[in-house]
């Protein structure tokens, strides 16, 4: 049940499932508060244990990984203020369920990137699969490429910037947060929201159930200037707003403490 | 879950070591899929006909007489072959239930199936004059091991790393599926088809068989079919996305070419590379670095979309 990762075995248990071995490798180059790992012969394990050793252990504030060559949950859970830059792509489920790191991903990203992000702010050069940002809380996610389908999909916070196109069902049930699209987005935007809004430059290829154009307030502008000086995005394009409609909304016989405890 | 591959190299001359590089992509996708793994490679394109047959199962069970019986049962396979009138046969037994086998034969390729199919439990896997189809239970490395496909040298190739979900896992369940009656094409799918009985039941009444109770077996069927009245790969494929409901990304292979399908809801993934000479794509991209040394662009196609390349 043995596999092989670049130029190391990695040991398995009988079910093939779960690496026995749980050290952290100690490979790191540890510099005066900064840290390269070349993660090239490591697996996924190997890798997250090394990140958190440095992280919490070593007192490291700015990581490098190099060679992350598209593997799958890495930079997870990571609940420290830090910088970590990936010098290269990610698979899926990377940077999932992070509180307070600054990421930079140089390459490109799979599915679900930034799930469940707490706070933080994660900045992906190339493109994203499916799913990018979903149930994300906090923070700010900026994918410079294209994403695939249902970006945002449960979003309850944070915002989310796409310079590039947009996939199907992008906003999905969103509950609060933003999203600022800047690129063409598929059928099926913003279908069954709740809450929050969606700024579009793009075309819009069909509306979701229940989201209508919204009425744009110097608030928005404001918004959106400044998260593109924020993250040195050029000047930002016209964008066309979209809300909930609120047809489908139910929750307006709850107390406003119970509103907030639900959403 | 399942994950699927595929590869092909522009530049035509072939000379490629196609089944060492699906190896590759598919054991990087272990995770995905461990029940089973299958192949559909595509060789230098030959004169002859090269036929893919099993005559039991991984699993079945080794009754008293099972050797035997498999032993009576090859015999009949090649009687029956000459009968149809293939000459020059040339048989390499590959495990202990499948089978390899070359001959000349320029008549119907349905009814040639139809005669070795009706010997007890021979279920034909790939025929064509390029296209081999390899599958079996366990990981790309075993199954590559078991078939020597690492010297496979050719053009292009699909392959698929098994969850079974909805039938069960035996060879017959597992993918790519052989476009029966049709020869050199190939299918490889990801997802579900929630209108699988109806398609089933109506390309049963146009005369084709299904060896399985996979609801992928429905494509490769469905878009011979579709080929077999006039479309070209894309235009069949196209057609596909408005007829199969369900959630899926598929890929076909002809000897030629390679196309990929991904539903309305864009449900399922994939993931894809087109560099200068080579176009490779997998359900994550794990795989395609898995073939490619260098810092790659790859991106995931959306909602609805067909692509097609040619070698």
């Amino acid at each position: 049940m043995d596999s092989l990762v670049g130029e190391r075995m990695i040991r398995y248990d009988a079910r093939g499932l779960v690496e026995v071995d749980d050290a952290a490798p100690m490979v790191a180059e540890i510099e005066g508060g900064r840290a390269v790992v070349d993660a090239k012969d490591l697996s996924t394990r190997k890798i997250n244990l090394e990140l958190r050793r440095l992280l919490y252990e070593e007192g490291v504030k700015e990581v490098t990984v190099l060679n992350p060559g598209a593997k799958h949950s890495l930079g997870v859970g990571i609940l420290t203020r830090c910088k970590i830059t990936f010098d290269g792509s990610l698979g899926y489920f990377g940077c999932g369920i992070i509180d307070g790191p600054e990421i930079h991903i140089k390459g490109r990203v799979g599915w679900s990137v930034c799930e469940n992000m707490m706070s933080g702010v994660v900045v992906i050069d190339s493109n994203a699969g499916s799913l990018t940002g979903a149930a994300m809380r906090g923070g700010d996610l900026v994918i410079k490429g294209q994403v695939g389908a249902r970006t945002g999909v449960d979003q309850k916070g944070g915002t989310i910037i796409v310079l590039g196109r947009a996939g199907s069902m992008t906003g999905f049930m969103l509950q609060r947060g933003r999203m600022i699209l800047c690129g063409d987005v598929g059928p099926g935007l913003g279908d069954s929201m709740y809450d929050g809004t969606i700024y579009v430059a793009g075309k819009v290829r069909s509306l979701g159930i229940d989201c209508v154009p919204g009425e744009w307030t110097d608030a928005d502008t404001e918004l959106i200037e400044r998260k593109f000086r924020i993250y040195d995005l050029g000047s930002p394009p016209d964008f066309q707003k979209f809300v909930c409609g609120k047809k489908l909304y139910n929750y307006d016989n709850l107390e406003p403490s119970e509103r907030k405890l639900v959403l | 879950m399942c994950g699927i591959a595929g590869v092909i190299y522009k530049d035509n001359g072939g000379g490629h070591a196609v089944g060492h590089d699906m190896t590759r992509m598919l054991q990087s996708m272990k995770h995905r899929g461990p029940d089973s793994t299958g192949y559909a490679l595509y060789g230098p394109v030959e004169q002859q006909i090269v036929m893919r047959y099993k005559l039991a199962d991984a699993n079945d069970p080794r009754d008293f007489d099972f050797e035997q019986r498999l032993d009576h049962h090859q015999r009949e396979v090649e009687t029956r072959l000459r009968a149809c009138g293939a000459r020059g046969l040339e048989v390499e037994k590959e495990t202990g239930y499948a089978y390899r086998i070359t001959f000349d034969y320029d008549g119907e390729l349905k009814a040639l199936t139809d005669a070795v199919e009706d010997v007890p439990n021979v279920e034909v896997l790939s025929l064509g004059h390029s296209l081999e189809i390899i599958k079996d239970l366990g990981d790309a490395e075993q199954v590559s091991q078991q078939y020597r496909l690492d010297g496979f040298v050719g053009t292009h190739a699909i392959g698929h790393v098994r969850m079974a979900t909805e039938s069960d896992v035996d060879i017959s369940g597992a993918h790519p599926y052989w476009a029966y009656p049709f020869g050199d094409v190939a299918v490889v799918h990801n997802g579900q088809l929630t209108n699988y009985f109806h398609w089933k039941h109506r390309l049963e009444r146009s005369g084709h068989r299904f060896q399985s109770e996979c609801d992928s077996e429905v494509i490769a069927v469905y878009l011979a079919e579709k080929m077999s009245e006039g479309y070209s790969l894309e235009d069949a494929m196209r057609e596909s996305l408005d007829e199969l409901d369900g959630v899926f990304t598929y890929i076909c292979v002809t000897s030629d070419a390679l196309g990929v399908a991904k539903d309305a809801m864009a449900a399922k993934p994939l993931v894809l590379y087109e560099g200068e000479d080579v176009v490779a794509l997998a359900s994550e991209e794990i795989a395609i670095r898995a073939i490619v040394d260098h810092e790659i662009e790859t991106w995931d196609p959306y909602e609805g979309e067909v692509m097609v390349w040619t070698r």
